[in-house]
């Protein structure tokens, strides 16, 4: 029984080869009767079975009900909110309403609130750029050969809950915290100097969660750059640091890019960080949206505001992904 | 072969890296002009003194030197070598231009002189109106080209290819080598080719260096090196031979005789020094062999075989024979081919063969 289940797992992939195979058989005698590049597209699609143009349907069915469900749906339910009507006391009245969204255009609040959000976001990604880029390009470059373990401890931290790593903040920042209380020790302060509760301690939490997204992307676009380029540019007349910025730079910016467009886009979506580690005027635009609906109970203007930051969040991902898929860089990487 | 001041040369050098030692005590003397290869199967260290030469490797020992200068501490970037990869190594973000004028830029060149010198490289590899294409653009062929444009192009002291055929198919690979050898002539540019590919290491050198775990087996002209191997490893690697223990049972001015342990006595002209009973080996290349219909000719060492198979190679033939004496042969097909269980007559020149002693070296000259 055993024996019989084994043979079938390991036959499984040549079958699939061999299903292939035919498919391209198959197109490739279809190409050769009737090849007109007009034609080739119904070729490709004729020469695939009913099952098999179903199939990829059928293998993304379970994410794409999910995605539906989960995200798609709430999120047009969400937008209908935005022009409910706000009675007070949490209660709201369907409708068809603009006064939220006219409220968001005039109200300078909101719009100090973008600014900051899009600044403490710009920040922190070029940040985690700066300190995040070497780091990866130490791992990519090391020699160790147990690389995947200096990999796993840049993972490890995930394995602690985020609101506890965010916490954590405050034993070493706070003032009776570790920086403070050994400065002390030494004798050389006599009153705690205040980190926490400002911006520049909400930066700090929002590094120590991004820089590993930062770190793992810029990573992977090391490791698929050819070592032998380097020793090209080197013989051709470069110094170490110049063939790094000829070759090594340029060809590792899809990561690079790809990293800060996450941190940003993390970045300026959070909403946790700033609640635990910043004062009342270090807030982003994730804690308008938390205070309109937890605080104020005010559901329409929660839904408007959300939207605002979905639509400024999801097109600088466009802006990105329109730029850099035009980009020389990708089309040079693409061969 | 143009004999001068060398350019490139070894002194003793030993190589290796993390406590592995891939080459010890290394000479080589690379004459200004000429197309050197260095042939070993892989892991010999060929590729280990390329990158040395160019200095991407340290040296752990012994002197390099570049046209009259140790460079043992030059930096790469300072020592004028043009490297082209096995994977050509082409900037994929950079068009073909930049790619080939990388060298020229990082030497001060004026942009007028650049364009100039470019135009001139991309003419050389006959691939002229391709600057502005990117390398992803081009085909095997053409991106191996653009490699060799860019290393030529800066005129460096020394050319050194790492494989550059290997990757390309075979029909390719034998356009490539052709013009990869008038490239050289024409551009006058000192070489040194690094390759496991024997037929390509023939035809294209002036000088072949074989090499085997670190060290070097014999260096020499192509020819040189294929009809007297120094060792028993040269001569198993290159070509195809027979190799035939025996015992030294005769030595006379006209050579050596040699009994077979498989059975016969052969007589052997390049003997010198072999002792009375010595214990040898007598390498025959397969291409020396001469199979004849019985009774074809005169001489020494002639014998009695049949066919006991044969491979049909187009304008050759291979044959294995049985009889007085097993050996396998590769003969042109002139008007006939000897089928299997054919009566034949073998026929082994006494200058074509060389004897080995028990340590596998060359016996003679």
């Amino acid at each position: 029984m055993r024996v019989t289940r084994a043979l079938n797992e390991k036959s499984l992939p040549i079958i699939r080869y061999q299903q292939l195979n035919c498919i391209a058989d198959r197109f490739a005698a279809r190409i050769a009767n009737n090849a007109s590049p007009k034609n080739i597209k119904n070729i490709m699609s004729d020469a695939l079975t009913v099952a098999e143009r179903r199939r990829p349907w059928l293998l993304l069915a379970p994410t794409l009900i999910t995605l539906a469900v989960l995200m798609v749906i709430p999120m047009i339910i969400m937008f209908t909110y935005s022009f409910h009507v706000y009675l007070g006391n949490g209660r709201d009245q369907p409708d068809f309403y603009l006064g939220n969204w006219a409220e968001f255009f005039t109200d300078g609040y909101y719009h100090y609130g973008i600014w900051q959000t899009a600044r403490i976001a710009a920040i922190t990604t070029v940040m985690c750029a700066l300190m995040g880029y070497p780091a990866a390009y130490c791992i990519a470059m090391s020699r160790f050969r147990r690389k995947w373990m200096l990999l796993l401890l840049l993972i490890l931290p995930f394995w602690i809950s985020f609101i506890i790593r965010t916490l954590s903040w405050i034993h070493i920042l706070g003032e009776q915290g570790a920086i403070n209380a050994t400065l002390r020790w030494l004798g050389l302060i006599s009153e705690p100097i205040p980190m926490l509760y400002n911006e520049g301690s909400v930066i700090m939490g929002m590094i120590h969660f991004l820089l590993p997204y930062m770190i793992l992307n810029v990573y992977v676009s090391l490791e698929g750059i050819d070592r032998n380029l380097v020793s090209a540019a080197r013989t051709l007349g470069c110094t170490a640091w110049q063939a790094f910025r000829e070759v090594t730079l340029p060809l590792s910016l899809p990561g690079l890019a790809a990293g800060c467009l996450l941190c940003f886009v993390l970045a300026a979506g959070s909403y946790v960080t700033p609640l635990i580690l910043g004062g009342p005027s270090n807030f982003l635009f994730g804690n308008l949206v938390f205070d309109a609906v937890m605080a104020e109970l005010n559901w329409p203007m929660g839904a408007t505001l959300s939207m605002v930051l979905l639509i400024l969040l999801g097109a600088i991902a466009a802006i990105y992904s329109r730029y850099m898929g035009l980009s020389r860089i990708y089309k040079g990487l693409s061969r | 072969m143009t004999q001068g001041e060398p350019t490139v040369e070894l002194r003793r050098v030993t190589l290796g890296y993390g406590g592995f030692i891939a080459v010890k005590d290394v000479d080589l003397t690379v004459p200004t002009g000429t197309f050197v290869t260095l042939l070993g199967p892989s892991g010999c260290g060929k590729t280990t003194i390329l990158r040395a030469i160019a200095g991407l490797v340290p040296a752990l020992g012994g002197e390099i030197i570049i046209k009259g200068r140790r460079v043992n501490d030059v930096p790469i970037h300072k020592r004028n070598i043009g490297l082209v990869f096995q994977n050509y190594a082409l900037f994929p973000h950079k068009t073909v231009f930049d790619n080939v004028a990388f060298g020229l830029k990082y030497r001060g060149v004026d942009k007028a002189a650049i364009e100039k010198r470019v135009k001139r490289a991309l003419d050389v590899v006959r691939l002229p109106g391709v600057e502005s294409k990117l390398p992803s653009e081009l085909s095997g062929g053409q991106q191996q080209r653009i490699a060799l444009a860019r290393a030529v192009v800066i005129e460096p002291d020394v050319l050194l290819l790492d494989e550059p055929l290997s990757a390309l198919d075979a029909n390719l690979r034998e356009e490539m080598r052709v013009e990869l050898k008038s490239i050289q002539r024409t551009l006058g540019i000192t070489t040194i080719f690094v390759t496991h590919d024997q037929e390509e290491a023939l035809a294209l050198s002036d000088c072949v260096v074989v090499m085997d775990h670190g060290r070097i087996e014999q260096a020499g002209a192509p020819e040189e090196v294929y009809r007297w191997p120094a060792s028993r490893f040269v001569a198993d690697f290159l070509g195809q031979s027979n190799l035939l223990p025996g015992q030294i049972i005769d030595v006379a001015n006209s050579g050596a005789t040699v009994r077979l342990s498989g059975g016969g006595e052969i007589l052997v002209r390049n003997g010198a020094g072999a002792q009375l009973g010595q214990a040898v080996e007598t390498v025959i290349r397969a291409h020396r062999v001469m199979v004849r219909p019985p009774g074809h000719e005169t001489g020494p060492n002639l014998f009695d075989g049949r066919v006991q198979s044969v491979a049909y190679l187009g304008g050759m033939a291979a044959y294995v024979i049985e009889g007085e004496i097993g050996v396998h042969a590769i003969n042109t097909i002139d008007r006939q081919i000897f089928r299997e269980g054919d009566r034949v007559q073998v026929s082994i020149a006494p200058e074509d063969c060389v004897l080995l002693d028990d340590k596998g070296l060359r016996i003679g000259h």
